[in-house]
């Protein structure tokens, strides 16, 4: 099923910065799509537009279409905030909020209105869980999420977003300021939670992308390249930029 | 370091010589401040007694204490945070957090800015003409009080803002992305961890305004009270004028009193700024970003 479905995208900043040129795709459900290439190539720009965190950003010029489960969300009348909830993003260092663990999990749902203690306690441990962080921080819930480590910290970026029952999971190069094995955790997280959620996944390098991609996108400046199944993408790509880039020749 | 001194000696002994030559003009510049505050501790605290802090001047202001002039000074500094404080830090939020930076903000700013630097004096006849004047409040606390806000209002306004801003963007960026509206963001996140920050501004701001004399002069501050005022709309003794009287009006007048009324006011302000830099430096060891 597609998830989204992206026709003639073009995004500008009003600096002229790291745009996108004609960006069309779609994107399926209950599969990992990562969105490679070199950095500035537009893949932080995409996954903003996907969820309108680009409101924030100085926009010079939008245009196409992005539909979201066939519903427009360039749409200026479309309540962001909803959208946001159903699309949750993980970004590239982990930023816990100047709260306590607990908070920073239940952020997302507390902002919604959410108040029955009951219901919050449910979903923070159900989001820990999912995030294998549980048994970890169980005992410390009221202490501040600054207190643990960098991948842990990560985790309850994951798990925050995991609170709101979002559809889509976006991870903006989740792993580049982790340890390794930090990373293979989070990696083995993903693969799990494709099983319920949409994942979109701007890995930090070739090697994740390859080993994470159900579908693959390779961004170059502002272009979408090639976009194919992961298989495909990484045995025999078609375009020889796609080529050189897998193969290291630029980058 | 030591082959550095061998190898050039010349060049260590400039080295020492520019260190000294620092130090001196550093000292120099804290020298007079510490002078100040000693020889005023020095000559004031004789005076000081509880009957000089809760009784009136008595005898032409010769004798007695000095007990009005604090409780206006009280009351025109919490007069002023009524008026200053909301305005002040709501401005300071719009500025921060939605005010979109083009001409009009632009110049919004500059004038703040500017505001900061107009001399007092200027608030005083300002006040006049705006709030005894015009608006008929009278010479009275409710005036004076006014007249010390608008005074005070850059202070707060720009620290509040350079308080917010220097809360890291990331914040909001997470924030929003988990669904929460521009004002949640900033009632939860970015509030709190400005808090101390603004809280400093806010004394600074308040710290100035209890010490002025010139705005007060023609909008609040009397001569003498045989009573404390009852409402607003009275007049008021107040510590800085109550200084410039006796030690300008008062022919006769005993040196200790001048002295320990110069002190009470130096604690009241010297005591604001170190709540003001305590709050600082708590916030600051307890940050965690």
């Amino acid at each position: 099923m597609k998830k989204f479905s992206i026709q003639d995208l073009n995004v500008r900043y009003s600096d002229d910065n790291e745009s996108l040129r004609k960006v069309s795709m779609e994107i399926d459900s209950n599969a990992i799509t990562v969105l490679f290439g070199p950095a500035g190539g537009g893949k932080s720009t995409f996954l903003r537009v996907l969820n309108r965190l680009n409101d924030l950003a100085d926009v010079k010029e939008m245009t196409g279409q992005v539909l979201f489960n066939g519903i427009d969300i360039l749409d200026p009348k479309l309540d962001v905030i909803d959208l946001r909830r159903k699309i949750g993003m993980v970004f590239s260092r982990p930023v816990p909020l100047p709260l306590s663990i607990y908070e920073n999990v239940a952020y997302g749902l507390m902002m919604a209105g959410e108040r029955s203690k009951k219901k919050l306690d449910n979903a923070v441990e159900s989001a820990l869980r999912q995030a294998v962080l549980w048994d970890e921080v169980y005992d410390r819930l009221t202490s501040s999420a600054y207190a643990i480590s960098g991948g842990q910290q990560q985790r309850i970026c994951l798990a925050r977003v995991l609170a709101l029952e979002p559809e889509v999971i976006m991870l903006d190069e989740p792993t580049s300021a982790l340890d390794p094995v930090s990373t293979s955790k989070i990696e083995s997280l993903l693969t799990e939670l494709k099983e319920k959620y949409t994942i979109i996944l701007a890995p930090h390098n070739v090697q994740q992308a390859a080993r994470m991609a159900d579908y693959a996108a390779f961004f170059l400046m502002g272009e979408l390249i090639e976009f194919s199944s992961g298989k495909d993408m990484f045995l025999k790509p078609i375009d020889k930029r796609t080529q050189d880039y897998i193969t290291g020749r630029f980058g | 370091m030591s082959t550095n001194s061998q190898n050039n000696p010349k060049g260590k002994i400039a080295e020492i010589m520019g260190f000294n030559l620092l130090r001196l003009v550093t000292l120099l510049t804290v020298l007079p401040i510490l002078g100040l505050i000693v020889f005023i501790i020095i000559k004031g605290a004789p005076a000081l007694s509880i009957e000089f802090l809760t009784t009136p001047p008595s005898n032409g202001m010769r004798d007695g204490g000095i007990l009005p002039a604090i409780i206006g000074t009280l009351y025109l500094t919490l007069g002023t945070a009524i008026f200053s404080v909301p305005l002040g830090v709501a401005a300071g939020i719009y500025i921060s957090e939605y005010a979109e930076d083009n001409r009009l903000t632009r110049l919004i700013r500059i004038a703040i800015i500017n505001l900061a630097g107009i001399p007092s004096v200027v608030y005083g006849l300002f006040g006049l003409g705006l709030f005894v004047l015009f608006l008929k409040f009278g010479t009275s606390i409710l005036s004076a009080s006014l007249t010390l806000s608008i005074m005070t209002l850059p202070v707060i306004i720009s620290t509040t803002e350079e308080a917010l801003r220097s809360v890291p963007n990331s914040f909001r960026v997470v924030s929003t992305s988990l669904g929460a509206s521009r004002w949640q963001t900033i009632w939860k996140i970015v509030l709190p961890q400005g808090l101390p920050g603004i809280i400093t501004g806010i004394i600074l701001g308040l710290e100035r305004a209890a010490g002025e004399t010139a705005p007060i002069l023609f909008t609040g501050a009397t001569f003498f009270l045989p009573q404390l005022p009852h409402s607003p709309l009275d007049a008021t003794m107040a510590l800085p004028y109550h200084i410039f009287v006796i030690s300008t009006q008062i022919p006769g007048m005993p040196v200790k009193i001048q002295y320990g009324t110069v002190l009470v006011l130096l604690i009241f302000v010297l005591g604001m700024n170190l709540i003001a830099t305590l709050i600082r430096s708590r916030a600051r060891s307890k940050r965690q970003w």
